[in-house]
């Protein structure tokens, strides 16, 4: 099937079958292969994107399923060369090791500070409880978020 | 040497790449040609297998060929089919128990490799599968240690029997001792089966070149040097028709980058059909073909004084081995039985240690191997102690750690392999005066055993040493580019924890210029360094830092030679300052000597301690089994931190691995073998939500005098005291019930269990 | 992990979806928002020949609120039940459940109608929908048709729904203004399948339990209402000795087995510690 959408602020047209995962469209006919498979069942949520602005599984999602839509990936977030306010608080907290999780944490910490840029540290665990990450602990990845989160406020009208 | 970047909590290098999505992981390769390879793995746990029909596979539009161990017929194996060999602790005894890279005539875990399907997608290999016929005749499975120690069921009909090797820890007369021992006491103790799941599953991609004889493996990890040795013997190849390129790596922790099975068939496939071949593990494989680790029953018995005074420790430990040797197999074996003392000063030692082999995953290491096990029988032991004998808990442990004066204290020898080890520096009561002290103990013990609110407080706390820096030896090479800047080769290997980074600030240092300077750190693939050891044991900054020291020393001394005939001085009065090279008044610039590359090595075979100490306040639920964390405290003396802001890293992220070993995680089979926990809704990792209280104090009061930059391994530390920790806390909160955690992990059913069993005592 | 090979079809019409399945003899799927299926496919433990995509069918996406209860589309995320500040009084229950769905992501695309398609006997909508006497409005190829909670589901992983059927509606009896409830739930980690949770209502009739409803999940190869603790908790005064021979009946009520999270007697005792507490919170 053909299929149509925007990734990253770009038209893109795709030839896939049926069960082509989108996270598997996005890196492997895109090659954007910054979005990361980490389980294929849903649950670690390295394959993070925003659909239509909101996180999703790409995974839990096929790429037919994605024609219409608008689609970020973790290379979309950040345009230039330099990083992200959040990006930047990863970096700084060293809420990052090995960087196989931290795609998916970046996207969907970027969309609950995108929603919510008020959210509490409780919040932020609750939603990043939906992604693995091995290395860190978690704690310097919640206290990263958590002081990301002046930079979403501003950006709010 | 300056001290400007040594010490500082530099942000890491690697972050720009991973923070964008830029990253290289062996999954992001693609060559043109590429195939992909799919494994067909055992559904059965035990049985011989008599016969695999891939014609049904062949049919499918996409799939090129099914590899099988017919296919197999290399003349340096008996059978044609190549082993992999073990690489730590090589014993003859093993032999038998290794592994074959692809059954044949059995198979013996659900989950070993028994066709490899090469095909045009993933997706199609996977189609590809469910049309291979495969004919296994089954035999009675050996799920438990216990099981296998009967005998009645054998994996290895040529050893007729399932223990592998017996280890045995000695130190003093400990028989002796028992004999005269006014106070004893004696537990049956057992620690889940956990596994160093990385986020990234494993991967490799071979390149097969026929007409220049070279292949090329990517997706190396933790050992390259090590892999292509096993690698060449195997396929048939000099060593140095092999190159192994570590891409980027989504965590090791032990398990990921020793060679599998799979290590050979992609390669070989490749080879097989002249086309690249890539393989990426899927999650469901992941937990079923990464080596296990962990899992062991321990029946051990203490004896002390009425003082407290711990005068000997004896008794058995019982590994589920799983269904192979694996590489580092026996490590967690022959660390539980000689490193379970942790930092206390026990005089005589007799613990043995039997390797069962079971029809399960096979084990290998994993963060803290045999430590994680030990320190939790140890801990457990002492909070009996000190209840029987009416001693507090605190006091009793200070009695008995190794004294600063101490050191180096001779640990238990583990034969047959006469393994000696000692500890070489430290105050282990500072470590734990300062964490009593950040945990504010003197009041928050009062807590202990209250009910409140509907839930009853624990406080527990851990002392544990990690041994690190395994010699022996490493390699780095220092290189001027073309543009004047300075990149730096490592024979280590990157898991993850921040190497770029450590080793550039460790050679700015050394060469005393700006970081920025340092261009490139490059680790992990063969063709850089003469020779690499790789990143295991906590060993990356000791050994690979103190060489890149070495490597920098060569590095100056060239230079100053070179530049000295340039410019016309003396050696000794050339110097580098930032990007020039001066001398007599005359510079000129560094990259006027492009290409002057100078290698390192550091040598050692002494262990380095890090120590300290774990603290612990929980809330324990009860009706509902449930534990939370109120806080956590770490303390660790690393003897110098490179970096503060990646070791902090590495404790808070090793205690979470710790506490997900102590409450969540357990690899579990039925009876008959069949493996339960398929899938990330089965085996449960932490989540951001599971313990959010943690806090870590990481100091530098004794630096290690193995290594000229006083370092300790730092990577295991925050895991192997964690379990003791929390089973203390449990005890601890649910004492109105005579409740004693024995086994790991305690899960809420466990915990509610305990409680049930308590109350109908 | 890649999913078995299928055709997939995005009708725009509820008739073209149920043609589409009819015309598939049981071969075909409905797709919601495939936060369940799709894992299955993935473990290949379901190979549809045909996946029938039901997200342009904005009709299942409405939440009602309506004199006689909630109707909730097919096709009404998890994330639209939480956002939807009318529920808080229209059916707090519901909400209170939704809350323990899953994870943010999930929630994005997780749809109601799926979940009662998948019918986990540990999944928290189709538990609502029995404690709550649910009404499950389907249409299929002979028509629509309304199936009552109690009936629909049959088994784990296993419904009333044809193979022709796709739900539509989610229909929720009237929630009174004066009525009190608790939702109680323990997973072994936030968001994970419940190792047992309980919902449980009754109308307070000036201190008397009237229309008392117990509903359990997660001890059972089905959600289950518990008809022997709502009769301990009818006409009745809900104090400390109700609840605890409430707790006791709830308890008595289950026969859960040993699985590999936790062991039968214990999810057994776990279930009364649920009903005495979500009990509790409706008293307080």
């Amino acid at each position: 099937m053909t299929i149509k959408f925007e990734v990253n602020g770009k038209q893109v047209e795709v030839e896939v079958e049926p069960r082509l995962t989108l996270a598997d469209c996005l890196r492997h006919h895109l090659r954007l292969t910054g979005t990361h498979v980490g389980c294929e069942h849903g649950v670690c949520g390295a394959c993070t994107v925003l659909v239509d602005s909101r996180a999703v599984r790409s995974c839990l999602m096929l790429a037919v399923q994605a024609d219409g839509a608008k689609v970020v990936t973790v290379e979309g977030l950040s345009r230039d060369e330099g990083l992200t306010p959040l990006q930047t608080s990863f970096r700084k907290h060293h809420a990052l090791q090995c960087g196989f999780c931290t795609p998916g944490m970046i996207t969907t910490a970027h969309a609950l500070l995108s929603e919510e840029p008020d959210c509490d540290a409780d919040r932020v665990r609750e939603v990043l409880s939906g992604n693995l990450c091995r290395c860190t602990g978690y704690i310097s990845i919640v206290e990263a978020v958590l002081d990301a989160r002046a930079a979403y406020k501003k950006a709010v009208p | 040497m300056k001290n400007t970047f040594i010490g500082a909590s530099i942000e890491r290098r690697e972050d720009l790449r991973f923070l964008r999505g830029r990253g290289t992981y062996v999954d992001d390769l693609q060559v043109p040609g590429l195939l992909y390879a799919v494994i067909l793995r055992s559904s059965v746990a035990h049985g011989r297998l008599r016969s695999v029909d891939a014609s049904g596979a062949l049919k499918i539009d996409g799939v090129h060929a099914v590899i099988t161990a017919k296919d197999m017929t290399s003349k340096d194996y008996p059978s044609g089919v190549p082993i992999v060999p073990m690489r730590l602790q090589p014993l003859p005894e093993f032999q038998p128990y290794e592994q074959p890279v692809i059954a044949y005539e059995k198979v013996r875990y659900v989950g070993e490799p028994i066709a490899v399907v090469l095909a045009s997608s993933v997706a199609v290999g996977e189609d590809a599968l469910e049309q291979i016929q495969v004919k296994i005749e089954e035999m009675p499975a050996v799920a438990t240690s216990q099981a296998a120690s009967k005998n009645q069921s054998v994996l290895f009909e040529v050893t007729g029997t399932n223990r592998s090797l017996t280890f045995e820890a000695r130190k003093g007369d400990a028989d002796a001792a028992f004999k005269e021992a006014p106070y004893t006491r004696r537990e049956r103790m057992r620690t889940g089966r956990h596994y160093g799941l990385t986020m990234e599953p494993r991967g490799v991609m071979a390149e097969w070149d026929v007409t220049n004889n070279k292949l090329t493996v990517s997706g190396a990890a933790k050992v390259p040097f090590a892999n292509r040795r096993i690698l060449a013997k195997q396929i048939g190849l000099p060593e140095s028709a092999i190159e192994m390129i570590e891409n980027d790596v989504g965590g090791g922790y032990g398990a990921r980058g020793e060679f599998y099975p799979e290590d050979f068939l992609i390669p070989f496939a490749a080879m097989h059909v002249n086309r690249p071949v890539k393989w990426i593990e899927d999650r469901r494989e992941n937990l079923m073909a990464m080596n296990h680790a962990r899992e062991t029953e321990a029946d051990l018995e203490i004896a002390c004084q009425r003082d407290g005074t711990i005068i000997a420790l004896r008794g058995e430990v019982h590994t589920d081995m799983g269904a192979y040797m694996r590489t580092n197999g026996a490590v967690g074996a022959r660390n539980a039985p000689q490193f379970v003392t942790g930092p206390y000063r026990v005089p005589h030692h007799k613990v043995d240690s039997h390797l069962w082999m079971t029809n399960k995953t096979p084990v290998g290491t994993y963060r803290g191997p045999g430590r994680f096990e030990g320190c939790f029988y140890m801990e457990r032991l002492l909070d009996m102690v000190a209840a029987d004998l009416n001693i507090d808990r605190i006091e009793l442990r200070r009695r008995n750690l190794i004294g600063k004066a101490e050191h180096p204290y001779k640990l238990a020898t583990a034969q047959p392999t006469n393994a000696h080890d000692q500890t070489d520096s430290g105050d282990y009561q500072a470590t734990l005066d300062r964490c009593l002290k950040e945990f504010n103990y003197a009041d928050v013990s009062k807590l202990g055993g209250k009910l409140i609110d509907g839930k009853y407080h624990g406080i527990g706390v851990s002392c544990f040493i990690e041994g690190g820096g395994a010699g022996p030896k490493e390699s780095s090479r220092l290189e001027v580019n073309d543009d004047g800047t300075i990149t730096v080769y490592m024979g280590t290997a990157s898991v993850g924890q921040g190497v770029e980074t450590i080793y550039a600030q460790i050679a700015a240092d050394a060469l005393e210029v700006p970081i920025e300077r340092i261009r490139h750190v490059y680790h992990g693939s063969t063709g850089i360094v003469s020779d690499g050891y790789g990143a295991y044991h906590s060993r990356s900054v000791v050994m690979g830092g103190s060489a890149v020291l070495d490597a920098a020393e060569k590095f100056m001394a060239l230079l100053r030679q070179a530049a000295g005939k340039r410019l016309g001085c003396a050696e000794a009065k050339v110097t580098l300052d930032v990007d020039r090279v001066g001398g007599d008044g005359i510079t000129l610039p560094l990259k006027e000597f492009a290409g002057l590359t100078a290698e390192g090595a550091f040598l050692n075979h002494k262990h380095t301690y890090s120590y300290g100490t774990h603290a612990a306040h929980i809330t324990v639920d009860a009706r509902l089994g449930h534990i939370e964390i109120v806080d956590y405290v770490v303390v660790q003396d690393v003897g110098r931190a490179i970096n503060p802001l990646t070791v902090r890293g590495q404790v808070i992220g090793s205690l979470v691995q710790g506490l997900g070993g102590a409450v969540l995680e357990d690899l579990k089979y039925d009876a008959q073998g069949q493996f339960l926990t398929g899938s990330l809704a089965d085996y449960l990792l932490p989540t951001a939500s599971d313990f959010p209280n943690l806090r870590c104090f990481v100091t530098e009061d004794h630096p290690s005098p193995t290594n000229p930059l006083g370092a300790k391994g730092a990577g295991e530390g925050g895991i192997v005291a964690a379990g003791g920790c929390m089973a203390n806390a449990v005890a601890n909160a649910l004492q109105s019930f005579g409740v004693q955690p024995r086994d790991l992990p305690l899960s809420p059913s466990a915990v509610w269990q305990l409680v049930q069993d308590a109350r109908n005592r | 992990m890649k999913l078995p090979p299928f055709e997939y079809a995005c009708p725009t019409s509820i008739s073209e979806a149920v043609a589409l399945l009819a015309a598939h003899d049981g071969e075909a799927k409905p797709l919601a928002g495939g936060q369940s299926l799709v894992p299955m496919l993935a473990f290949r433990v379901a190979s549809p020949s045909l996946l029938v995509d039901l997200r342009k069918l904005e009709v299942l996406r409405q939440i009602r609120i309506t004199q006689d209860g909630v109707v909730l589309g097919a096709m009404v995320r998890w994330r639209d039940i939480l956002e939807d500040a009318r529920l808080l009084t229209a059916h707090p229950l519901l909400v209170a459940a939704v809350e323990h769905v899953a994870h943010y992501q999930i929630r994005n695309r997780g749809t109601v109608g799926g979940s009662m398609a998948h019918a986990d006997p540990a999944a928290e909508m189709p538990g609502i929908a029995v404690t709550c006497d649910a009404q499950i409005a389907v249409i299929g190829k002979s028509g629509s048709r309304v199936i009552a909670a109690d009936d629909f589901f049959q088994g784990p992983l296993m419904t009333a729904l044809t193979s022709d059927e796709i739900i539509t509606e989610i229909r929720l009896p009237l929630w009174p203004g004066k009525r009190r409830f608790g939702f109680q739930e323990f997973a072994r980690r936030r968001g994970d399948f419940a190792l047992a949770a309980a919902a449980v209502f009754y109308d307070d009739d000036n201190g008397t339990a009237r229309n008392a409803r117990v509903g359990v999940i997660g001890v059972g190869d089905r959600p289950l209402r518990l008809p022997s603790v709502e009769a301990v908790l009818n006409g009745q005064k809900i104090s400390e000795a109700v609840i605890a021979k409430a707790e006791a009946a709830a308890s008595a009520a289950v026969d859960p087995r040993d699985d590999i999270h936790a062991s039968g007697a214990y999810r057994k005792a776990l279930v009364g510690v649920m009903v005495e507490r979500a009990l509790k919170a409706a008293v307080a």
